[in-house]
C-alpha cells in the first residue's frame, strides 16, 4: 500500500511520536497552575514557542497556538473582521479557498459583511492588479492561500503583500499557509503579512495542533473566552504534548525544506511527464505548482471510481480536499479555473511527501496507465448518475 | 555593491590621552568577539580607526552587528584600490555606476590625501575626481553645501579609499572602560535599559535581583535571567547575584506602617547592593529609577531611599520619559522580556496607597525597631547565588526540571 494524500494529512515522524508520549508522561501538570508541575510546563509551551518563532523568523510573542487550521483561520478571519468592523465591513478573497476560509467568509456575508471573492485564471492564480482594484478605504481584510490544497497553485503572497498595503496600509493581510510550509520558502516579515496559518499535521507533526501567527500590534477578537491563555487570543488548557511535538516537526520541516523542495520537484516532474502521456488525462498541475501536489482530471469518469479502482491496486489517492471530498459537487476550485463540470466531477489528487521513491511514483503510473484502460470503455456511462 | 573594507571610528574617547591605547584595544576585543561569525574578517587597527578587511563577508550583515559595539562612532564601507590616479579615477567611476544615481542628485568629491608623497594634492584630486564623474554623469550637478552625495576618497600609501556612507554607531565608551558597578535588575523595562545606558557610558556592570520566593514563581527569576542574558549580548558576559528577600520583605509587614513598605524594602535592597558592590569592587549603584514614574521614585522617595546607601547611586534614566525608554527597550531586544506578566518582589504586598513623600526621621525609627533586619539583610546577603550569563544558547543553566532538549 502506498500513501499518497500527504496534502491531507502525513505520517508523523518517530521522534514526533516518542516526544508526545514521553512529554505527555512527565509534564501533565496545567500550564496555568501555579505549582512546580504547571511552571514546568510553562516552560515547555514557551521553549515551544520560542521554537516555532525561529523557524518561522518571528517573535515568540506573536505566536498564538491553536487546534489546527480551521480555528487559525477561523480566528484570524472572524476575529479580525469583527474586530475591526467599525472601521469596515468589506473583506477580500478568493474563490479557491479552503472550506475553512471560504465558508468563513459565507458565514460574515450572512452577518452583514460586504465580501469580494476574487476569481483565479486558468492555472489558479490570483491576478494582483485585479486585487489591488477592490481595495477600498472600508477594506478590513484579504485572505489569500500561499499554496491551493488541491491543484498546488501558488500566488504570488509577496506582490500581493506589497499591493495591499501600497492601496490601504490599515488593510490586515491573512495567508492560508498550510500547503506552503516545509514546501517553499516563507518569509512573513518580507511578505508583509499580519496572520498566517499553519497546521502541524500536514508537515509531519501531531493532528490538533497548529498556530496562527498574529504580527505584533495586530489586535483581534477572540473566539474563545474563558481563560487568559495565549494572552488573552485564546482561552483554553494548552495541549503540551502536541505543542511541543509541533515545534519539533516544524524545526525539522524547516531544516529540510530546500532538499525537500528540490527531491520531490524531481519526483513530480516525473509524473507529469508520464501523465501528459496518457490519452484522456487532462493535467491541472503543472511545473511552475507546488512541488508536492498533482492534479489531473479523466473527463468522463467520476473522480470517486478512479480513487476506488486505484485504491483496489493499493495506490491511495483522494479526488479534491479531504474536508470536502466527500461532498459529491465538483469540484470548485477546478470550476474557478475555467474547467467544464465534467473535467471539474472527475479531479484526482496526488499529494507527495518525503518518503516517496522514484520506485513508488513508477509503481504509481503502473498503476494509473492500467485503471485508464480499465475504464477507458465505460467512459461516459461513468458519468450518468 | 561589493565592498571591500568596512571603516570604523571610535567615539569620544580618543581625546582621552594617555588611556587611548587601552580604550582601543578593548574596542577592538569587542569587534573581534561580535566578528566570529564572519571568519573571513579579518581586523587592523590604526590610529583612531578600525578597519575590517571583508575578504568576502557581505557588509550589509556586518553593519547592523557592528553598529552596536560600544566606542564606535561611526561605520562607512569602503572601496579600496590602489593609489595611483588611474586607478582611483575608474574605482570612483564604477562606484558611482553601481550607486544608481537619480536626477537632480547634488554632489562634491572629498578628497583627502593622507601619504603626501601621492603626486596630486588633495585639492587637486577634487578636481580630477570631480571633472571626470561630470563629464560621465549626466544626472550629477555639483554643490558645495550640502550635496545629497558626498564622495570621499582617501589616499593612503598602501590603499585608496572610496566612499560615500558615513553611518552612524551606537557611540559612547568601550565596554568595561570606566570602572564596574552593580545594578537592581526587576524584570520591568526600565532596569534592563538603565544596565544598557551604563554599559555605553563603558560602566560595567553586575546585575542583582532580588527574588520572594515562594510568594514570586521561579517564573520571574528565570525571566530575570532571559534578561541578563541578552544584556550580556552586549559586554559579552554578565554576573547576575540572585537575592532572596522573601525574609526581609516579610518582616515589615504587620508593623502598621503598610505605606512605607515600599520605602523600606528599597532601602533594605540598597544596602545589600551595598555589600554586594563592595564584595564585588564596584563604585556605585545603578538603578532604573525615572523621577516621578511611581511612589517610590519620586523626589522625596527618592532621597528617603538613596541615603541607605554611601555609594554613588547613578540613576541613567532619571530624567528620561516611558515612552523613550521603550524605545530603547525595543531596540536593545529586552522588551518582550519585560512585559511578561510575572509578579516581582516589588510588586509583591504592594500597600494601596504608598506613600509618595515618606519621612527620612519615621522610616529611620522604624528600622531602628526592628531589631532583627541588620541580621537578616546579612543573611539574604550570605545566602546570595550568583550565575555568569553569556549570550550563547548552551551556557543556559540546565533547569533542573527534566525537560529535554531533543523534545524540541
Amino acid at each position: 500500500m502506498i500513501y499518497w494524500d500527504h496534502a491531507a494529512s502525513t505520517p508523523p515522524y518517530e521522534d514526533v511520536i516518542r516526544t508526545i508520549s514521553e512529554v505527555m508522561k512527565e509534564h501533565y501538570g496545567n500550564p496555568s497552575s501555579m505549582h512546580t508541575l504547571g511552571e514546568n510546563a510553562g516552560k515547555l509551551i514557551k521553549r515551544a514557542r520560542e521554537g516555532c518563532a525561529s523557524t518561522l523568523g518571528v517573535n515568540p510573542m506573536e505566536v498564538v497556538f491553536t487546534s489546527g487550521a480551521t480555528e487559525g483561520n477561523n480566528m484570524a478571519i472572524k476575529g479580525t473582521a469583527l474586530q475591526h468592523m467599525k472601521r469596515g465591513k468589506h473583506i477580500i478573497t478568493t474563490e479557491i479557498e479552503h472550506a475553512s476560509v471560504y465558508e468563513s467568509f459565507l458565514q460574515l456575508q450572512q452577518w452583514g459583511f460586504d465580501v469580494t471573492f476574487l476569481p483565479v485564471n486558468s492555472s489558479g492564480q490570483v491576478d494582483p492588479m485585479k486585487l489591488a482594484s477592490e481595495i477600498r478605504k472600508d477594506t478590513t481584510l484579504v485572505s489569500i492561500m500561499h499554496v491551493n490544497n488541491e491543484v498546488g497553485a501558488i500566488q504570488p503572497i509577496e506582490a500581493i503583500g506589497k499591493l495591499i498595503k501600497q492601496k490601504n496600509r490599515r488593510t490586515l493581510f491573512h495567508v492560508d499557509g498550510v500547503q506552503g510550509f516545509g514546501k517553499l520558502s516563507v518569509d512573513l516579515r518580507k511578505w508583509d503579512v499580519d496572520l498566517y496559518t499553519l497546521s502541524s499535521h500536514k508537515f509531519r507533526g501531531p493532528k490538533g495542533t497548529g498556530l496562527l501567527y498574529v504580527r505584533e500590534g495586530v489586535a483581534l477578537t477572540p473566539l474563545l473566552t474563558g481563560g487568559s491563555q495565549e494572552l488573552g487570543m485564546r482561552a483554553g488548557t494548552e495541549n503540551i504534548p502536541h505543542i511541543v511535538a509541533m515545534a519539533k516537526a516544524m524545526r525539522i520541516a524547516g531544516e529540510r525544506q530546500e532538499t525537500f523542495t528540490v527531491g520531490i520537484s524531481l519526483l513530480r516532474n516525473r509524473l507529469l511527464h508520464t501523465l501528459r502521456e496518457i490519452p484522456g488525462i487532462v493535467l491541472n498541475s503543472d511545473e511552475a505548482c507546488a512541488p508536492h501536489i498533482v492534479n489531473f482530471s479523466y473527463p468522463g469518469m467520476k473522480s470517486e471510481v478512479f480513487l476506488h479502482a486505484l485504491d483496489e491496486l493499493d495506490m491511495l489517492v483522494s479526488t479534491k480536499s479531504a474536508c470536502s471530498s466527500k461532498l459529491t459537487e465538483p469540484s470548485q476550485v477546478l470550476l474557478s479555473m475555467g474547467r467544464t463540470s465534467e473535467e471539474a466531477s472527475s479531479g484526482i489528487r496526488i499529494s507527495l511527501g518525503d518518503c516517496h521513491t522514484e520506485n513508488d511514483v513508477e509503481q504509481l503510473e503502473y498503476a494509473i496507465r492500467s485503471v485508464v484502460e480499465r475504464l477507458q470503455p465505460f467512459l461516459q456511462r461513468g458519468m450518468k448518475r | 555593491m561589493n565592498y571591500d573594507v568596512l571603516l570604523l571610528r571610535f567615539g569620544e574617547f580618543i581625546l582621552k590621552g594617555k588611556n587611548r591605547r587601552r580604550f582601543e584595544k578593548s574596542v577592538l576585543c569587542h569587534v573581534e568577539s561580535v566578528l566570529t561569525p564572519f571568519p573571513k574578517a579579518k581586523l587592523r587597527s590604526e590610529f583612531g580607526r578600525i578597519y575590517v578587511h571583508l575578504n568576502g563577508e557581505i557588509a550589509s550583515e556586518l553593519i547592523p552587528v557592528l553598529r552596536k559595539v560600544f566606542g564606535i562612532a561611526s561605520i562607512s564601507p569602503v572601496i579600496a584600490c590602489a593609489s595611483n590616479l588611474e586607478e582611483i579615477l575608474t574605482t570612483c567611476q564604477d562606484f558611482l555606476e553601481q550607486l544608481n544615481i537619480q536626477e537632480d542628485t547634488t554632489f562634491k568629491v572629498n578628497a583627502r590625501r593622507v601619504w603626501k608623497g601621492f603626486a596630486h594634492s588633495s585639492h587637486e584630486m577634487n578636481h580630477l575626481v570631480g571633472s571626470l564623474l561630470l563629464t560621465n554623469f549626466q544626472k550629477l550637478n555639483v554643490s558645495m553645501i550640502k550635496p545629497t552625495l558626498e564622495l570621499r576618497v582617501e589616499i593612503r600609501e598602501k590603499d585608496t579609499y572610496i566612499f560615500c556612507e558615513v553611518i552612524s554607531a551606537v557611540g559612547g565608551f568601550p565596554r568595561g572602560s570606566n570602572g564596574k558597578a552593580v545594578l537592581l535588575l526587576s524584570g520591568g523595562i526600565d532596569s534592563p535599559v538603565a544596565a544598557w545606558s551604563s554599559m555605553r557610558r563603558g560602566l560595567q556592570v553586575e546585575c542583582v535581583h532580588f527574588y520572594s520566593y515562594p510568594f514570586t514563581s521561579q517564573l520571574a527569576k528565570e525571566k530575570v535571567i532571559d534578561l541578563a542574558r541578552v544584556l550580556s549580548g552586549y559586554s559579552g558576559e554578565v554576573k547576575l547575584h540572585l537575592v532572596p528577600f522573601t525574609d526581609v520583605q516579610t518582616s515589615f509587614t504587620g508593623i502598621g506602617q503598610d505605606s512605607l513598605i515600599i520605602t523600606l524594602m528599597r532601602r533594605s535592597m540598597l544596602r545589600i547592593a551595598t555589600m554586594i558592590a563592595e564584595r564585588e569592587g564596584a563604585l556605585a549603584l545603578l538603578t532604573g529609577e525615572s523621577l516621578g514614574q511611581v511612589a517610590s521614585q519620586t523626589l522625596s522617595s527618592m532621597n528617603a531611599i538613596g541615603r541607605a546607601t554611601d555609594l554613588p547611586l547613578l540613576r541613567p534614566l532619571v530624567m528620561m520619559d516611558k515612552n523613550e525608554i521603550i524605545e530603547i527597550a525595543k531596540n536593545i531586544g529586552t522588551y518582550d522580556l519585560s512585559i511578561q506578566p510575572y509578579e516581582d518582589c516589588c510588586t509583591l504586598f504592594v500597600p494601596e496607597f504608598p506613600s509618595t513623600n515618606p519621612s527620612l526621621r519615621i522610616v529611620e525609627r522604624i528600622e531602628a525597631s526592628l531589631t532583627s533586619l541588620p541580621q537578616l539583610q546579612q543573611e539574604a546577603f550570605s545566602r546570595t547565588e550568583t550565575i555568569i550569563l553569556s549570550p550563547s544558547r548552551e551556557a543556559r543553566t540546565k533547569e533542573q526540571a527534566n525537560i529535554q532538549e531533543d523534545w524540541f
